[in-house]
């Protein structure tokens, strides 16, 4: 067995971290679009867990804790203004709610 | 504590004006009048008990003062006070009240409470401005007398009333945050100097700096002082702000609010920069007496009638500003002289341009003519302050410009020729402001009569202080000589080598006087 | 009883402030009675400080009366004081003298007028106004009176507000004298600031001491004195005034703009003498602008066909007689003339008054004609009047006063034979146009039909001028004609004697039988064009050329024009150009490039998420290649 070296870790979590941005970025439904944003969250928390092996230290396991529990925040009231838009506009086409605009 | 109330009785004036207004519209008005005439005994009495002082300087260089650490972590103070200086403009502020209250009598129809509010908190604000001797409480006054009259503006103006209510923001709003920047390059400056970081006015005068600085940190107060001024070219607010105005907007404007520009250089600018001002003073000059002559010829220009007069205006304080860069005590004299007539004046001409609009429902003079048949008495109070705008002798103006002009007659006398033209064109726009509106056929557009017994008595008091200010100037004159003596303007080097040669004239001449007698 | 000099002028302010407080509420008689009544105790006044003064003790000379301080800062002052002297006694007598009579005679021109109040008031201003001008002994509150007679001029010529043209005239004449009181302004501040003193007496004093003749103080003081004295004097180049000032009432333009308020520049040179003789330039500038204007004005008043422009243009040339007498040195013989001009104008013109309101108020002499037999009052008057503006020998005052300037004008140290040609062309033109009138106005044939005659209100007090007319003259005579000196000796307390030139004996009577002469055939002119041959008359205006130099005089030599065209008309463009001031464009610039500066900003704020996402990216990647790269 090889060893699982802490780059190919950060290689991997920066592939995750890309395939979610250019998800966020092109995919209209916004129920793709967090899941987008869920995928860039662990591919931070991979890194953090990859660093803190390196490094032998708890730091890096105790962050990706915490980016847990703030995924789970972001998930519901993600959901609830998803929830929300569907109601409002009939629709989960992101690009359909720019009422915003200057 | 008598200083605090004169700022103090107006704001809870307003208020219960506010508060009264709600149930009767005409309470809230004898209310107004009631604060005002408390005010005015305020003032008398410093007058007439405190300012025995004034000539002695037995409290230093205050009639009175009252001075306390307000946020003492910043060394900002609550320091009010009063000098001959500001005396005079008090009891300017005091006069105008009345006259904005009078002249909204029957103008203000709407929300009447809130009207003189905000009357009398921008009245409140300009005495606050007037008695500070604290930069920091003098910046916070600064901007505080400018929200109730943008409201003024804004809720009881004319046509395009929000236009002028911004422009007037806009242009006093950057005007003071470049003079707060003065303010705050002053403070650090002096504090790392001394170690002591105050925003005292008294420990800030005679802070040394080198001359890049100190002509900086002058031109911020500068440009602050002649935007409100308004000096050509910062003019262009005052012509919107008083054409759109009520017309107690109009008259606590022209009269009151200008002034705290030209106080604010005879108290700050010149003062606290003495060599930086000196450097610009004909730069000063030049824009000064073109003032004069644009206002002048831009007032002749106008076919709105209160257009005409803030034009006027501009010509007017043309002088002022003329006065304060000449450097002496002739012409400082004549300056306060200006600012004091000019008051009354162009605060008298708005108010009967507020009754011409009143009555005949327009400003535009194209359409007016032969007022003079149905209304004699508005004629006969319009020409005699037409006549004291174009400086006829014998009224306070002609005092305040003569005073400038031979006071700057020393400095330069190419500018005082010019800035004596333009005596002559104020006389063709006063005239043609006359003639517009009063002369010719009657083209019988006036509706509601000739003044009524209240306007007439107004206008009255108005003229008998005009002829009073011109032919006894020299009680203005003594009250304000010990307050210019204690500002160091007069002591200017140019100024005692004057007084030196004038000292011998005058000895020369009294030994004729007692030849010719003989 | 001279310490009461001060009720002189305060009995007309007195009346001035009762008319026009109570003016509206009273009767017409009471505001006449008021009105002429308070000139007229100022005349008594006058008279009674006069004789005290004059019954003074040998010696006293003048008399000064402190009123107070008016303005005491760093050493300037300036007072309200009077000073009584022979020069301003007799300027006093004269002003409330004519104008107490020309009150008297208002009450019977303006009867008809709904304003009778308003009238009096400002007539009563300006007597007030003109005493304080003539006593006052500060420069600067003589500049009061001086400003207050101007303005009373404008609220007066105005006075029939109704027709703008009248106003358009008041306001030209204010404005122009008002160019002139600038000058006379900066004088002030010039004097003040090198002298410390405005009170006249030490003014010359101390510059007789300070400024040696010829000096550079001396000639910029004087010649800013004179520009104030020629804006108010009507005189070259700023004379268009006062044919324009000619709308105003009849009345007020025989006060006004005869007797008094246009003789102010004249008493101010004479009053301010000693100045004038440390700037001899100045001086001969004086003589010159005099002797250009009686020429020019004279010239223009024998075109004319407004029979008050008639006189409104000799009166210009008149003071130009006074001005040239100024500039030659002859003080007391231009305050003589003064004097005399006061009587005999304010006569023509209340002739002139009485003709108008007899016939409709037609001011067009080629309307009236034959008028001779049908006013006769009126004509025997004015014709006193006429021959005593055309120096008729020996009888009237006008020769002698016209004479003695024309002899001085050669005679005089200063004087030259140019002053003394354009003074004799001068009297010349002067009976032409005189009698031009007179021929016009009252002989030939009858145009019109005179409804109602000129009351006794109005044809006393033209009789007393007329009266005076013939008889001032006796009391200054040449050497010639008994050779009396009684105005001049007078006089001689305040103003210098004039010192003649070495003259063969005879010279001046010679000199004074040519002039009287020349104007003897001024008045035969006269009768042969006016009267005599009329077609010859018409035949000169029908030419070409002589149609050409008729406009040309008549429009008063184009000196209108000349200002309408490069001064009121560009004055005019620009202001009218720049109504909605061009600097406001500059803000206006900074409001536009602003909001333009907020419409492209806001096109990236399209409220897409996902293009805010991709910005945020690259904002990240900018970020950390910055860092990585650094």
């Amino acid at each position: 067995m090889t060893a699982v070296y802490s780059e190919h870790a950060l290689v991997l979590s920066v592939v995750l971290f890309a395939l979610g941005l250019f998800g966020v970025l092109i995919r209209r439904n916004i129920i793709f679009i967090l899941l987008s944003i869920e995928i860039m969250l662990n591919a931070a928390g991979l890194a953090f867990v990859a660093a803190g092996a390196k490094w032998a230290a708890a730091d890096g396991q105790v962050m990706f804790i915490f980016i847990l529990a703030m995924a789970a925040a972001e998930v519901s009231v993600g959901l609830a203004l998803a929830l929300q838009m569907h109601h409002k506009l009939k629709t989960l086409d992101a690009d359909s709610a720019d009422r915003m605009k200057g | 504590m008598i200083i605090v109330w004169l700022i103090l009785v107006p704001l809870a004036g307003g208020l219960i004006a506010w508060y009264s207004g709600k149930r009767s519209a005409s309470l809230a008005r004898y209310i107004s009048v009631l604060t005002l005439a408390l005010m005015f005994g305020l003032v008398m009495k410093i007058l007439l008990q405190d300012s025995a002082a004034i000539g002695m300087n037995i409290y230093g260089p205050w009639i009175l003062e009252i001075k306390q650490e307000w946020i003492p972590q910043i060394g900002a103070g609550f320091h009010l006070a009063v000098d001959g200086l500001n005396l005079l403009l008090l009891l300017l502020t005091v006069f105008l009240g009345f006259a904005a209250v009078a002249s909204s009598w029957t103008e203000i129809k709407e929300r009447v409470g809130l009207f003189y509010l905000m009357l009398l908190w921008v009245l409140a604000g300009i005495i606050g401005v007037f008695l500070s001797m604290d930069l920091f409480l003098f910046y916070v006054f600064w901007e505080l007398m400018l929200v109730p009259m943008y409201f003024l503006i804004v809720l009881w103006g004319h046509e395009n009333r929000r236009y002028a209510a911004f422009k007037f923001f806009l242009f006093t709003q950057a005007g003071g945050l470049i003079m707060l920047v003065g303010v705050l390059g002053l403070y650090f400056i002096h504090g790392r100097q001394t170690g002591q970081y105050t925003f005292e006015y008294m420990s800030l005068v005679g802070t040394s700096m080198g001359r890049l600085t100190e002509l900086l940190l002058m031109s911020c107060f500068f440009i602050a002082f002649a935007v409100k001024l308004p000096a050509v070219p910062l003019h262009t607010w005052l012509a919107d702000a008083h054409t759109e105005a009520p017309t107690a907007g109009s008259v606590v404007l022209a009269g009151l609010l200008l002034k705290t520009g030209a106080y604010g250089l005879i108290r700050f600018a010149l003062p606290l920069f003495p060599n930086a001002s000196a450097e610009v003073a004909p730069g000063c000059m030049v824009i000064a007496v073109i003032g004069v002559i644009y206002g002048s010829i831009m007032a002749f220009a106008q076919t709105d009638i209160k257009r005409l007069i803030a034009y006027s205006s501009i010509s007017h304080m043309g002088f002022v500003l003329l006065g304060i860069y000449a450097w002496s005590e002739v012409a400082l004299q004549g300056a306060i002289m200006q600012i004091v007539c000019h008051g009354i004046a162009t605060g008298a001409l708005f108010i009967i341009a507020g009754t011409i609009q009143e009555r005949t429902g327009t400003r535009d003079m194209g359409r007016m003519g032969g007022l003079w048949e149905t209304a004699p008495r508005m004629g006969a109070a319009a020409l005699f302050f037409a006549l004291a705008s174009l400086g006829l002798p014998g009224l306070g103006n002609f005092i305040g410009e003569f005073m400038v002009l031979l006071g700057s007659y020393r400095v330069n006398i190419v500018i005082t020729a010019i800035g004596a033209a333009g005596v002559v064109s104020a006389t063709v726009y006063s005239l043609w402001l006359i003639q517009r509106v009063f002369h010719g056929r009657d083209v019988n557009i006036l509706k509601g009569g000739d003044l009524a017994a209240r306007e007439m008595a107004l206008m009255a008091v108005m003229m008998a202080a005009l002829i009073w200010l011109g032919l006894f100037p020299q009680q203005i004159f003594n009250i304000s000589q010990p307050a210019l003596k204690n500002l160091r303007v007069a002591d200017a080097s140019s100024g005692a080598e004057i007084l030196a040669r004038k000292g011998e004239g005058d000895s020369r001449g009294g030994n004729i006087r007692e030849g010719f007698r003989q | 009883m001279p310490e009461f000099l001060w009720i002189i002028p305060a009995l007309p302010f007195g009346g001035f402030l009762l008319l026009a407080i109570a003016g509206r509420r009273v009767s017409k008689t009471w505001v006449a009675l008021i009105g002429a009544g308070s000139v007229g105790l100022a005349f008594a006044a006058a008279l009674s400080v006069g004789i005290s003064f004059i019954g003074a003790a040998p010696g006293v000379n003048s008399y000064v009366l402190d009123l107070g301080t008016w303005i005491s800062v760093n050493g300037f002052t300036s007072s309200f004081s009077l000073y009584l002297d022979a020069l301003s006694l007799v300027m006093v007598l004269v002003i409330t003298f004519v104008g107490f009579l020309i009150h008297i005679y208002s009450a019977g021109f303006m009867a008809g007028e709904e304003d009778y109040a308003r009238f009096f008031a400002y007539m009563n201003l300006f007597i007030g106004s003109m005493l304080i001008l003539v006593l006052a002994d500060d420069l600067l509150f003589l500049y009061l009176g001086w400003e207050g007679v101007g303005l009373c001029s404008y609220l007066l010529i105005g006075f029939w507000y109704k027709d703008p043209l009248n106003g358009l005239a008041a306001r030209k004449a204010f404005v122009v004298t008002r160019i002139g009181d600038t000058s006379l302004s900066l004088g002030l501040f010039l004097l003040a600031t090198n002298l410390g003193t405005l009170r006249i007496q030490e003014v010359m004093y101390l510059a007789a001491g300070r400024w040696p003749v010829g000096s550079g103080m001396a000639l910029a003081a004087s010649a800013l004195l004179l520009g104030g004295a020629i804006g108010k004097s009507a005189q070259l180049p700023l004379q268009t005034w006062l044919p324009d000032a000619m709308a105003g009432p009849t009345p007020v333009s025989a006060l006004i703009h005869a007797a008094t308020m246009v003789t102010a520049g004249v008493y101010l040179i004479a009053r301010t003498h000693l100045l004038f003789t440390l700037a001899p330039q100045v001086q001969t500038a004086v003589a010159v602008i005099g002797a250009l204007t009686l020429v020019v004005a004279g010239l223009s008043a024998v075109t004319q066909r407004d029979i008050k422009r008639v006189l409104a243009y000799s009166t210009i040339s008149q003071i130009g007689y006074m001005f040239v007498a100024l500039g030659v040195g002859a003080w007391s013989a231009a305050i003589f003339h003064f004097m005399t001009h006061a009587f005999f104008k304010a006569l023509l013109f209340l002739g002139a008054g009485m003709v108008i309101i007899s016939v409709d108020h037609e001011h067009d002499m080629f309307k009236m004609g034959g008028l001779r037999s049908q006013l006769p009052a009126v004509f025997w008057t004015f014709l006193i009047g006429a021959c005593s503006l055309s120096a008729l020998p020996f009888v009237t005052a006008g020769f002698y006063s016209k004479e003695l300037i024309i002899y001085y004008s050669l005679a005089s140290p200063l004087g030259n034979r140019w002053l003394w040609v354009a003074g004799v062309l001068g009297a010349f033109i002067t009976s032409l146009y005189a009698f031009r009138m007179v021929f016009i106005t009252f002989f030939g044939e009858s145009r019109f039909r005179v409804r109602e005659r000129p009351g006794m209100i109005m044809t006393v007090p033209a009789a007393v001028l007329a009266v005076l007319s013939l008889v001032a003259g006796f009391i200054e005579l040449p050497a010639s004609a008994g050779k009396t000196r009684i105005f001049s000796t007078f006089l001689s307390s305040s103003l210098p004697a004039i010192t003649i030139r070495e003259a063969a004996p005879g010279a001046e009577t010679a000199l004074s039988a040519f002039a009287a002469i020349v104007s003897l055939l001024g008045i035969f002119l006269a009768y042969i064009l006016f009267f005599h041959r009329r077609r010859y008359a018409d035949r000169l205006t029908a030419s070409r050329a002589g149609r050409l130099g008729h406009r040309f005089l008549f429009g008063g030599w184009g000196f209108d024009w000349l200002y309408n065209a490069f001064i009121v008309r560009p004055f005019v463009w620009i202001a009218r150009i720049n109504k909605d001031d061009f600097i406001d464009l500059v803000y206006l610039g900074m409001l536009w490039s602003g909001s333009r500066l907020s419409n492209i900003l806001s096109i990236s704020q399209n409220g897409k998420v996902r293009t805010y996402a991709l910005g945020i990216a690259f904002g990240a990647v900018i970020a950390l290649a910055i860092m990585v790269f650094k």
